[in-house]
């Protein structure tokens, strides 16, 4: 780094993003001062950027799907697949334009602030912005909720790794509880070009969740697992989410018991649902409804808010699976129940962690007088 | 036979640079230096320059309880006393005679022996990894008879040939405590299986499973209050032969490896030894390389003018890692690195042995991943992250919860090795245990 960056110099307010500029290229040339001698190859940045990969399935399919949702809603057909796809690619990239200029904004200036070289914490949660709100939210409003997660959710608490609810999910949560006309009911999930209104007759722009028990039942299987419905960007096609959750296990990144945790815990409030005839929506069908996959897959896994010890994972990863289906079974003001789940297990993880710390230290304590 | 115990937590660091079953270079050093680096010593000199030592003469004394004796490990005269800042004692330089004049030592009181000769500063006292307090007696004496460190000295090689002192050495201290060896299980036909007098314990598994802190982990665990002491096998072999000979005598076999090593192969020197006799080795340039005096994982950075470290019996060479490397983070194979993590290749080259240089391969934030993450290379019943933490924050009783007692920061190395957030684990765990000292004191 250039002498005038570093401490003392002219510009030192600067050196944290010259830092970062200058890692992002290259891996620095620093070496070990004290401890292990050598390290690993992995770091933050290559860990954070293959859950960006293993997310990039679902963006991609949320923008082709941006552009066909727009396309039924317009009574279009015979359409090119690519034109679907340019159409959503035009409508998401403001919204990733918004999402990483003010958070990396943000992020900068704080790491400054804490002398700190920039995280790249916000490479993930930036990414992930776009594909879990409505396509059409105001580009201003993205920015003022962006801006409130990165700031009250994360930079107060030091940072990346010292945040306690996931940023993306409370970028969602802010909109959704400050602007909820734009957040929810039939008329915010699909794109229109301005001025224009849906033609296509009996069409409904709902998400398969905002429908009543009996229209909801009616959204096909496959069309729910592939993805072919309208909802946020990136959260309809669980294939697409499957394929990421195939990455993220196989590289060790996200944790299976809280995913295989989540799963169980849905169908099992599902099946109750079910068996006591609260709704006609079989259990197996909740997975696929709304933000679940997405939330599993992606959300509830992100290593900083969950569970750090592995029964913990194990009992937060099924609370959010009973949570978000009893929220969506029982609470007709909200329909969709992942986000909420989420970051209410986000609050409780430490909880959870202190629990099983608790009984670990102790069951380790009495094996040791035995012994 | 005790069964064998399977550690299936741990990582082998594919490092180059395995030194060779060959001792290239036998060696008398011309000066020694005598390095009062014991945890808890307070050095009071001894000697000044100019006089004459024997080999296990006294050299500097602990002020505390002046029993306590680091001696020479070879005779000579004393040619300089090195002081740093606030004029704080380094080394004591000997330059050693042509031929050895050994003192003797009268070996009938065990403790007496091994204060007078200077071994006893070798015998490391847990919980701390501090300085043996004679005046305790330890629940037991554990030594780890093998080393799954990257590019160890194989003690079958260095010491396989030594099993009548190394019985000495167990006959010796088993009159203090109860003496438990343990053996490496993936060699059914380990030499030390023939030792006797103490109990012996099996364990197989990737590093760690050789170091003994993880092994008293499985057999005894340090409660609070309790103590241990452990000792390196070569220490064993030095107690063995001051009680059947009656003369200090620490010369060993060292193994010099590492992938900047020219040549790895191993020597017959003494602790001590300046690595300036050893620049062989490396070429003799003084940039660009980093002479470890022990193992990549917990030795020494000495320097090429710095010295064999007391009880050590290995050099790693490795190359400081100053180079940048153009977008390495999102490069898809980086086939030139070694990562334990799934997320690059080296996985697909099982057996394959890596240049590694000093390189952070990163910079450092805070913690991310989860325990099981470091959890993976660490077969201890303790949460690393949490103690690491609970160590940061200087919460005395978390870190007892969390098993301060049973670890010192080499257990915690491959942690440090793996974490992508780059932290200094070793550092926190060792300012932890300083912390633990000074308010328990």
């Amino acid at each position: 780094m250039n002498k005038i960056f570093e401490k003392g110099g002219k510009l030192y307010w600067l050196h944290s993003s010259v830092d970062a500029f200058e890692t992002f290229l290259h891996v620095p040339g620093t070496v070990t001062k004290k401890g292990s001698h050598v390290r690993d190859a992995i770091d933050l940045k290559r860990l954070l950027i293959l859950v960006v990969i293993a997310a990039a399935p679902a963006a991609l399919f949320g923008m082709w799907n941006v552009g066909y949702q727009h396309g039924l809603a317009m009574g279009q057909t015979g359409v090119h697949i690519l034109e679907y796809f340019w159409f959503g690619f035009l409508k998401v990239l403001p919204l990733y334009i918004v999402s990483y200029a003010v958070g990396l904004a943000i992020e900068f200036a704080s790491s400054q602030i804490r002398g700190e070289e920039v995280s790249e914490g916000y490479l993930v949660s930036g990414f992930f912005i776009p594909l879990i709100v409505p396509v059409d939210i105001p580009l201003w409003m993205l920015a003022v909720a962006v801006a409130f997660a990165v700031i009250f959710g994360k930079e107060v608490f030091g940072g990346t790794g010292m945040n306690i609810w996931n940023p993306a999910l409370l970028t969602r949560a802010f909109l959704f509880f400050s602007y909820p006309n734009y957040m929810s009911g039939s008329d915010c999930w699909i794109a229109f070009r301005k001025g224009e209104t849906a033609v296509a007759d009996a069409f409904t722009g709902a998400t398969p969740l905002a429908l009543d028990g009996p229209a909801q039942y009616g959204t096909g299987f496959w069309d729910l697992f592939i993805g072919t419905v309208p909802g946020s960007v990136g959260e309809t096609s669980v294939v697409a989410i499957l394929l990421g959750a195939a990455l993220l296990l196989w590289t060790g990144i996200a944790s299976w018991k809280i995913m295989a945790g989540s799963i169980a815990g849905a169908l099992l409030v599902g099946w109750i649902g079910n068996v006591a005839g609260i709704t006609d929506i079989p259990f197996y069908m909740q997975l696929l409804y709304g933000g679940f996959a997405f939330g599993t897959i992606f959300m509830a896994t992100d290593p900083v808010t969950s569970c750090q010890t592995e029964c913990g994972k194990w009992i937060y990863g099924i609370l959010i699976g009973m949570l978000c289906i009893t929220v969506r079974l029982f609470n007709p003001g909200y329909a969709e129940g992942m986000m909420l789940a989420i970051l209410l297990m986000n609050t409780f993880a430490p909880l959870i962690d202190h629990c099983v710390t608790g009984t670990h230290i102790s069951r380790r304590l009495k094996k040791l007088n035995a012994a | 036979m005790s069964d064998i115990i399977v550690l299936r937590q741990g990582l082998d660091i594919p490092v180059s640079g395995t030194p060779g079953l060959l001792v290239s270079k036998s060696m008398t050093p011309q000066t020694i230096a005598v390095e009062p680096s014991v945890r808890g010593l307070l050095p009071r000199l001894l000697v000044k320059e100019g006089d004459r030592v024997l080999c296990g003469s006294p050299v500097i004394a602990d002020k505390k309880n002046p029993d306590i004796l680091l001696t020479a490990p070879a005779s000579g005269t004393v040619q300089e006393i090195v002081r740093g800042e606030k004029r704080k004692l380094l080394a004591v330089l000997i330059k050693t005679d042509d031929k050895q004049e050994y003192a003797s030592f009268d070996t009938s009181d065990v403790k007496k022996a091994l204060l007078a000769s200077g071994l006893w500063t070798l015998i490391v006292q847990r919980p701390y990894g501090i300085m043996a307090d004679p005046a305790v007696t330890p629940k037991g004496i554990f030594i780890s008879s093998f080393s799954t460190a990257p590019l160890a000295a194989d003690s079958a090689f260095t010491l396989g040939q030594e099993i009548a002192s190394l019985q000495k050495g167990v006959d010796a201290l088993a009159s203090i405590a109860p003496v438990h060896l343990s053996l490496d299980g993936s060699k059914p036909d380990s030499p030390f299986s023939r030792l006797s007098g103490c109990t012996l314990h099996r364990f197989k598994g990737k590093h760690p499973a050789g170091n003994v802190g993880v092994q008293i982990s499985h057999i005894s665990p340090v409660l609070k209050g309790e103590c241990v002491w452990t000792l390196s096998l070569q220490a064993l072999a030095a107690i063995g032969r001051l009680f059947a000979t009656g003369r200090l005598n620490l010369r060993r076999k060292i193994a010099v490896g590492g992938p900047a090593a020219i040549e790895p192969s191993y020597i017959e020197a003494l602790p001590g030894t300046p690595m300036k006799e050893l620049t062989a080795f490396w070429g003799g340039g003084t940039e660009g390389v980093r002479i470890i005096s022990g193992d990549i994982l917990t030795g020494k950075s000495v320097g090429t003018c710095g010295y064999l470290g007391r009880d050590d019996d290995q050099v790693t060479i490795i190359r400081e890692g100053y180079d940048k490397e153009l977008l390495g983070w999102i490069n898809p194979l980086r086939f030139n690195q070694f990562s334990a993590d799934r997320s690059y290749f080296s996985w697909l080259l099982p057996g394959h042995k890596w240049d590694m240089d000093t390189n952070l391969h990163g910079g450092p934030r805070p913690f991310l991943m989860n325990e099981n993450y470091y959890k993976k290379v660490l077969p201890m019943d303790i949460y690393p992250v949490f103690l690491a933490k609970a160590c940061l924050a200087g919460d005395i009783e978390k870190m007892e919860k969390f098993g301060i007692y049973e670890v010192l920061p080499e257990d915690l190395a491959l942690c440090e090795f793996v974490d992508p957030s780059k932290n200094y684990i070793q550092d926190m765990i060792a300012r932890g245990i300083d912390l633990m000292l000074k308010e328990m004191a």
